[in-house]
C-alpha cells in the first residue's frame, strides 16, 4: 500500500485587505506602443512579449484595445513560433485577467501544514525570508538552500541565491521529463538537444515519431515544421501504442505494445547494418565503436522483435527501409518527454546511434547545428564558492551521469542527506518559482515529506496552486504580461534575442520577479549583484553591448544576429565532436566504464495482471499540463480530463462513454472521479489520460475537482539508474465502477 | 453574378492537428463572451483498433451561397455583404433575437450574444478589409487553412479545389456551402 497523503487545506486568508487596490476596475495602465487612435477610433496598442504559458517561450505581441487586454499573436520574426502562438499562447490574457491570482503577500500564521496565513506588506514578507535566510546561512551554510524553478523570471533568483552562496537549482523538467534525452545525446554525440530543439524537421523527408505527441503537443515551431514537412511530402512513421493526432498523419503507424519500443530501436538498427542500408562515409568518418554496436545487435532481427513488439517483421524492415531511403533527411525525433521505463536514456540513446547510422546529426532535415546569442553580463562582484552541491548528496553521489540536479534526489536530501550525519537534512530551505512541485513530480508523500522537514518553504508564483499552501511565505509575481525578464536568447537557426515588456502595471499587490529579487537582494546586504537603477537600464546595458537598445528591441520585439559557424557538417568535413574521442560513440566506454551498456539492451518491463491496464499519459493541446487548467478561456475549451477506453474494455466492464468511474492502481490508490471516452484510439492493455487535472487547490476555482490527477496513480516509479530520470509509465490500473 | 467575390475557405484536414489555435484566436480577435464559439473543431474516428483513420475538422460557418439563414430572417438583419455573393453577416441592430436563422441553419454556426442578438463567423470581415487574412488562418501553426476568391481562378483557394480532393459539410442540405475540407 501506498502512503495516502491528505489533501491539503485551502489557504485561508485572514486581516484586513491589501490586495486589489493597486487597480481600480481590474484594467493596468497601457504602458507604450500606441499603433492607432487618432479618429475617434478605438485605442490599440501592442508591445513585445514572449509567453509564458507553458516554458517553450514563443516570442508575440500583446495587444490591447480602448486600454483593455485585447489579444496576442506571433511575432513573425520568431524562430520558436514562425509567427503563430498556440492554442495557450493566445490564451495569454486569461491568466492576466484571472481572479483567482495571488493578490498580496501572505505569511504562515500557525502550523506547517494547516495553511492559514495572513496577508503582509512586501517589507513583512521580505524581512520574515532575509532573516530567515541569514539563520540558515550561520547554522548551516548558505548551501542549505536549493531552488526549484520552471519559469523565465526564476533567473533572478538564481543571482540572488549565487550571491546568497548555493547554485543547487532544480527542475523537474529534468529528472522527471526530458533528462534522459539530454544525457543520450551527451553520450552518443558530446551534446545535448536542448529546448527548442535542434531538429531541422521542417528539411526532413522521413520524420520518426516514437511516444511524441506533436500536435497534442502544441510547441509552435514543432507544430509548424512537422506540418510544413508533411506539406513537401515527408513520410511520417509513428510509433506509439495511441492513434494520436501525429499517428493519424502518418504513412506508417506502427501501433506498439507499451514498454517494448528499445526492442523495435534495436531491430532498426539490426536491420540497417545487416542491409547495409546506413550511410558509410558518415559512420566511417564520424562514428566510433561500429563493429562493437554491429556485433551487438546481431541477434535482435525484426522476427526476434516480433513477439515482443507485436510490430511484424515486414513492417519492421519495411520502415528501416523507408528511413534508409529518405537519409541523411531522416529525423528519428528524439521526442521531449522521455521518463517513461526507467531504461530511458537508453531508449533515446538507441534512436541517437540510429541518427547516426542515417548520417542525420549535423544535416539538413536531420539535426542542424544550433547558435545562440552571447549576452554580456552587467559587471558584478564575483559569486561565492559553495563548499557542498547537489552532487555531494547520497542522490548526487549515485548518479554521477545526471548534469543537472534530480528533484526527487532533493527532496530525499531534505528528509536527511549530510553525508556522515545521517539524521541532518542537506537542504534546510526551499525557494519554489513558478514550478507547482506537488504537481510536477509524482510521489507526493516524498515531496510532503521534504517540505514538513524544512526550516523555509517560499514560494514565489501567480496562482494559488497546491504548493502555495505549503509555503511560509507567499510572494505573489506579475504575470508574465506585466513585467520585464532577462533578454530570451535561446538556441536556433539564427541566434536572436526577445524581449519581454510590460503590457500593463502589475495588477493587485503583485510584484515582477526580477524587483522581489533585488528587494531581497538589498536587504541581505546583497545589492551589489544587483547595481542597476532598474530593470530597463539593465536591459538598456546588455542589448546596447551586442549593438541593440532596449527602444529598439520595443519596437522589433525579436532580433536576428549573424549566425558565426555553418548551419550543417560540411561534406567531408573534418568534425570534431565534443566527446571524449572526438567522434560520434556508437558503443559508450563511458557509459561502460560507469557499469552501464555500452549499447543499449532491451530487457523486458513489468506487464498488467489481469484487469489491470497500463497507465499511459499524455497532454492536451489546450493546457500545459496544471500550468493552465484554471485559465478563463482554456478551461473552457477543456474543462475535465477523460480516461481513454478501448470498446472491448467498455464492454468487458460494462463502461459508457460519459459515465464517471474511479481508477485504482497496484498499489490500491483509487482517483478522483473521472469521465470515461470509449475510443479504438487506444490499445486494449492500455488506458490513456491527460495529465495535469484533477487539482486539489480550492481556491483554483475552475480547476478544482476537475478531472482525476494521474501522478497520484503514480506510486511505482521505474527510475534511469544512468541519471536517475523517474519513469512513470509502470503503473497498472483498474477501474471503480 | 457581375464581379462579386464569392469568399471560401478551404480547410487542410490532412495537416490540421485540431489544438483548436483557431478558436481561441477567432475568440480573442472578435471578443467572443465566455461560454460561446463561432470556430470549433471536430474529430472524426472510423476503423477499429489499429485499423484506423481520423479527420479533423476547424468548423465554422459555411458562409453558404444559397444560405437558409438570410431566407429564415424575418428583418433582413441575416444578409449578404455589398461586394460578396455568400458573405453572410448579421446586422446586430435590425436582429430582433428571434433565432428563426439559428433553426435554419444546418451547421448549428450561430449563437446569441448577451445582449440578444444573433452573431457567427465573419470571415473576420474587419481584417479582410484591410488585406490581412481571417484571425482563425493567421495563428493556424500547421498553416492548415487557406482562404481567397473562388471567382479569381487563379486564386490560392481555387488552385487548391482543382489539385486536391475535397469534401463540403452536408452538401445535401442545398445550401452550396463555401468552406470546403481537403481530404
Amino acid at each position: 500500500m501506498a502512503l495516502k497523503v491528505n489533501r491539503r487545506e485551502f489557504i485561508k486568508i485572514t486581516g484586513a485587505g491589501i490586495g486589489g487596490a493597486a487597480v481600480a476596475g481590474g484594467v493596468g495602465k497601457v504602458a507604450y506602443g500606441l499603433i492607432k487612435g487618432d479618429s475617434g477610433d478605438d485605442v490599440i496598442t501592442r508591445v513585445p512579449t514572449f509567453c509564458e504559458m507553458c516554458t517553450f517561450q514563443c516570442a508575440g505581441w500583446a495587444y490591447t484595445k480602448n486600454g483593455k487586454p485585447w489579444k496576442i499573436v506571433g511575432n513573425e520574426l520568431d524562430e520558436h513560433c514562425y509567427g503563430r502562438l498556440c492554442t495557450k499562447g493566445t490564451s495569454g490574457f486569461g491568466i492576466y485577467n484571472d481572479p483567482d491570482r495571488l493578490k498580496t503577500p501572505l505569511i504562515r500564521t500557525s502550523e506547517r501544514g494547516e495553511q492559514v496565513f495572513r496577508e503582509a506588506t512586501w517589507d513583512e514578507a521580505l524581512t520574515y525570508i532575509a532573516d530567515k535566510l541569514k539563520e540558515i546561512k550561520e547554522t548551516y551554510g548558505p548551501e542549505s538552500v536549493a531552488m526549484f524553478s520552471h519559469g523565465s523570471g526564476g533567473s533572478w533568483f538564481k543571482t540572488l541565491l549565487k550571491a546568497y552562496g548555493t547554485t543547487d537549482f532544480v527542475a523537474p523538467s529534468y529528472a522527471n521529463c526530458r533528462g534522459p534525452r539530454e544525457e543520450a545525446y551527451m553520450n552518443t554525440y558530446g551534446e545535448a538537444i536542448e529546448s527548442p530543439e535542434r531538429t531541422d524537421m521542417k528539411n526532413s523527408k522521413c520524420i520518426v515519431l516514437i511516444g511524441s505527441h506533436i500536435g497534442e503537443n502544441t510547441h509552435s515551431q514543432q507544430v509548424n515544421e512537422f506540418a510544413q514537412a508533411l506539406r513537401n511530402g515527408a513520410s511520417l512513421i509513428v510509433v506509439d501504442p495511441r492513434f494520436s493526432i501525429a499517428a493519424s498523419k502518418a504513412k506508417y503507424w506502427l501501433p506498439i505494445k507499451p514498454g517494448t519500443d528499445l526492442a523495435l530501436l534495436l531491430a532498426w538498427i539490426n536491420v540497417i547494418i545487416y542491409e547495409e542500408l546506413y550511410d558509410k562515409d558518415y559512420v566511417r568518418r564520424y562514428t566510433k565503436g561500429f563493429e562493437e554496436l554491429k556485433k551487438a545487435v546481431k541477434d535482435n532481427t525484426p522476427e526476434w522483435a516480433y513477439p515482443i513488439t507485436t510490430i511484424s517483421p515486414d513492417v519492421i524492415r519495411e520502415t528501416a527501409r523507408e528511413m534508409a531511403k529518405h537519409k541523411p533527411s531522416t529525423l528519428i525525433h528524439p521526442g521531449r518527454h522521455n521518463v517513461w521505463y526507467g531504461d530511458d536514456t537508453q531508449r533515446v540513446r538507441a534512436g541517437a546511434i540510429l541518427n547516426a547510422l542515417l548520417g542525420s546529426w549535423g544535416r539538413k532535415g536531420g539535426f542542424f547545428i544550433p547558435e545562440s546569442a552571447e549576452l554580456p553580463e552587467w559587471p558584478i562582484p564575483a559569486y561565492p564558492k559553495p563548499k557542498r552541491s547537489f552532487k555531494d548528496t547520497e542522490a548526487g553521489q549515485k548518479y554521477q551521469l545526471a548534469n543537472l540536479a534530480i528533484s526527487a534526489g532533493v527532496c530525499a536530501a531534505t528528509v536527511h542527506g549530510v553525508t556522515g550525519e545521517a539524521e541532518r537534512a542537506f537542504y534546510e530551505g526551499w525557494f519554489i518559482y513558478g514550478c507547482n512541485v506537488l504537481k510536477s513530480m509524482p510521489q507526493r508523500e516524498n515531496t510532503i515529506k521534504a517540505l514538513q522537514n524544512l526550516s523555509l518553504v517560499v514560494v514565489i508564483d501567480v496562482l494559488p496552486t497546491e504548493i502555495t499552501g505549503w509555503a511560509d511565505v507567499v510572494l505573489p509575481d506579475t504575470s508574465y504580461l506585466e513585467r520585464y525578464d532577462d533578454i530570451r536568447h535561446s538556441q536556433g537557426r539564427t541566434p536572436q534575442i526577445a524581449l519581454r515588456s510590460p503590457v500593463f502595471e502589475p495588477r493587485y499587490n503583485s510584484k515582477p520577479a526580477w524587483w522581489i529579487a533585488r528587494e531581497l537582494a538589498y536587504k541581505m546586504g546583497l545589492g551589489d549583484y544587483f547595481p542597476w537603477k532598474d530593470v530597463e537600464e539593465y536591459l538598456d546595458f546588455k542589448l546596447k553591448k551586442i549593438g541593440s537598445s532596449l527602444d529598439e528591441m520595443k519596437r522589433l520585439g525579436v532580433k536576428n544576429l549573424e549566425r558565426t559557424t555553418p548551419l550543417y557538417i560540411g561534406k567531408n568535413e573534418d568534425y570534431k565532436f565534443p566527446t571524449d574521442s572526438g567522434k560520434i560513440e556508437l558503443y559508450s566506454e563511458t557509459l561502460k566504464n560507469f557499469g552501464f551498456d555500452p549499447v543499449p539492451v532491451y530487457r523486458r518491463h513489468d506487464e498488467p495482471e489481469g484487469g489491470y491496464y497500463r497507465l499511459l499519459y499524455g497532454r492536451s493541446a489546450s493546457h500545459s499540463f496544471a500550468r493552465t487548467i484554471n485559465n478563463p478561456i482554456l478551461s473552457e475549451l477543456d474543462p475535465e480530463n477523460e480516461v481513454w477506453v478501448n470498446p472491448i474494455v467498455a464492454i468487458e466492464w460494462g463502461l459508457k462513454n460519459g459515465q464517471y468511474v474511479r481508477l485504482e492502481n497496484q498499489d490500491g490508490v483509487v482517483s478522483n472521479k473521472v469521465k470515461v471516452r470509449v475510443t479504438e484510439r487506444i490499445r486494449p492493455d492500455s488506458v490513456y489520460m491527460v495529465h495535469g487535472f484533477g487539482s486539489t487547490a480550492k481556491n483554483l476555482r475552475r480547476a478544482f475537482g476537475k478531472g482525476a490527477d494521474d501522478q497520484e496513480l503514480m506510486t511505482r516509479i521505474l527510475v534511469d539508474p544512468i541519471m536517475g530520470g523517474q519513469g512513470m509509465h509502470g503503473n497498472f490500473v483498474t477501474f471503480r465502477v | 453574378m457581375d464581379n462579386k467575390i464569392k469568399y471560401a475557405m478551404v480547410i487542410d484536414t490532412k495537416l490540421c492537428v485540431g489544438c483548436g489555435a483557431c478558436v481561441v484566436a477567432c475568440k480573442t480577435e472578435n471578443e467572443v463572451p465566455e461560454g460561446r464559439s463561432r470556430v470549433w473543431v471536430v474529430e472524426e474516428v472510423s476503423g477499429v483498433y489499429p485499423k484506423l483513420s481520423m479527420e479533423i475538422r476547424s468548423e465554422r460557418c459555411n458562409h453558404c451561397t444559397n444560405a437558409p439563414c438570410v431566407s429564415a430572417c424575418p428583418t433582413g438583419a441575416s444578409h449578404y455583404h455589398k461586394s460578396s455573393e455568400n458573405l453572410v453577416l448579421v446586422d446586430s441592430k435590425k436582429c430582433t433575437g428571434c433565432k428563426a436563422c439559428m433553426a435554419a441553419c444546418p451547421y448549428d454556426a450561430r449563437f446569441t450574444m448577451p445582449e440578444g442578438y444573433v452573431t457567427k463567423c465573419t470571415f473576420c470581415l474587419h481584417r479582410i478589409e484591410k488585406g490581412e487574412n481571417p484571425a482563425c488562418m493567421s495563428v493556424c501553426p500547421a498553416r492548415a487553412i487557406h482562404f481567397g476568391d473562388l471567382n479569381d481562378s487563379n486564386s490560392e483557394v481555387s488552385v487548391l479545389l482543382k489539385s486536391r480532393k475535397f469534401k463540403v459539410l452536408q452538401p445535401e442540405a442545398g445550401t452550396q456551402p463555401n468552406v470546403y475540407y481537403l481530404v
